[in-house]
């Protein structure tokens, strides 16, 4: 059976698809976030597109939410000092990756780079090995 | 003009898709990752779902030099996977199995208006900074 959980990742999965998709067919641009974001920052000769797709992506979630009634989710980890601690290592990681989940696991991916797929399982298995030695020091303690 | 408003659209069915598929729950998220303990894999769907739609409107414009709207067609050409692109994967991996955001759903989750996403989300930008100053003379594209 089929639960209401795996539906919705597929078509959120989907939207994000037509997402990627609208944004390369018309604007001609990748759906990375970590580079738009990075754009949005410093690159002041083109910052108007990335701030509006940025815009976007918060709206597109509020709209989500105000037409689904599906619950706002709680922080896993509602620890200031992990906030800190993984939003600067996130950062830095995908600048000097050159891109996030998006950017290398979607359109990269879709693309067929070699270099996205080698990034994508990279961040992956460095992922699933962080929350499994975070368990094991946890069980630890 | 019409590359704006297309970049509008692609950012809500973005955060939208984000939202709906669970990527914006670090529960699902982290589950995800914990592939050794009781892995939750319906995530891995909101990544098929994107590709199943993302790699026919890639595919479609591989030898375009213009999108449908006339915008140039802005496709990274770097084939090398090199330390840099490992490492750097590697490293944002690390950072999202410690709190279960990737940058794009951090972002769309900050209209949960949770402190200590704002955090993560600020020191996200704080570490693309470091990266940005550490490489100064690197034009952003």
């Amino acid at each position: 059976m089929l639960d209401e959980s795996l539906i919705q990742a597929l078509i959120g999965g989907l939207i994000i698809g037509v997402s990627a998709s609208i944004l390369i067919l018309l604007s001609g641009r990748i759906a990375g976030i970590s580079g738009i974001l990075n754009g949005a920052l410093f690159n002041s000769g083109d910052r108007l597109w990335r701030i509006l797709f940025l815009g976007g992506l918060l709206f597109g979630g509020f709209l989500c939410h105000l037409f689904t009634g599906k619950p706002s989710p709680e922080l896993a980890i509602n620890s200031p000092w992990l906030a800190i601690a993984g939003g600067l290592i996130v950062g830095y990681g995908v600048r000097l990756g050159s891109g996030c989940t998006s950017g290398h696991g979607i359109c990269g991916i879709a693309r067929l780079s070699k270099r996205s797929i080698a990034a994508t399982l990279c961040f992956i298995a460095s992922g699933m090995t962080t929350v499994a030695l975070i368990k094991m020091i946890g069980a630890v303690i | 003009m019409k590359h704006h408003l297309s970049a509008l659209l692609a950012g809500v069915l973005f955060g939208f898709g984000l939202a709906y598929s669970g990527m914006t729950d670090t529960h699902k998220v982290l589950g995800f990752l914990d592939i050794f303990g009781d892995w939750d894999y319906d995530l891995a769907f909101v990544m098929a779902g994107a590709l199943a739609v993302s790699i026919f409107s890639f595919r479609l414009m591989r030898n375009r030099k213009f999108s449908f709207i006339e915008c140039p067609i802005d496709l990274p050409n770097n084939q090398v996977i090199d330390r840099k692109l490992l490492s750097g994967s590697a490293i944002f991996g690390i950072g999202w199995g410690l709190f279960g955001y990737c940058p794009g759903p951090a972002l769309t989750a900050l209209i949960y208006l949770e402190p200590n996403t704002i955090l993560f989300v600020l020191s996200m930008v704080a570490g693309i900074t470091i990266h940005r100053f550490l490489q100064p003379l690197k034009p952003v594209s």
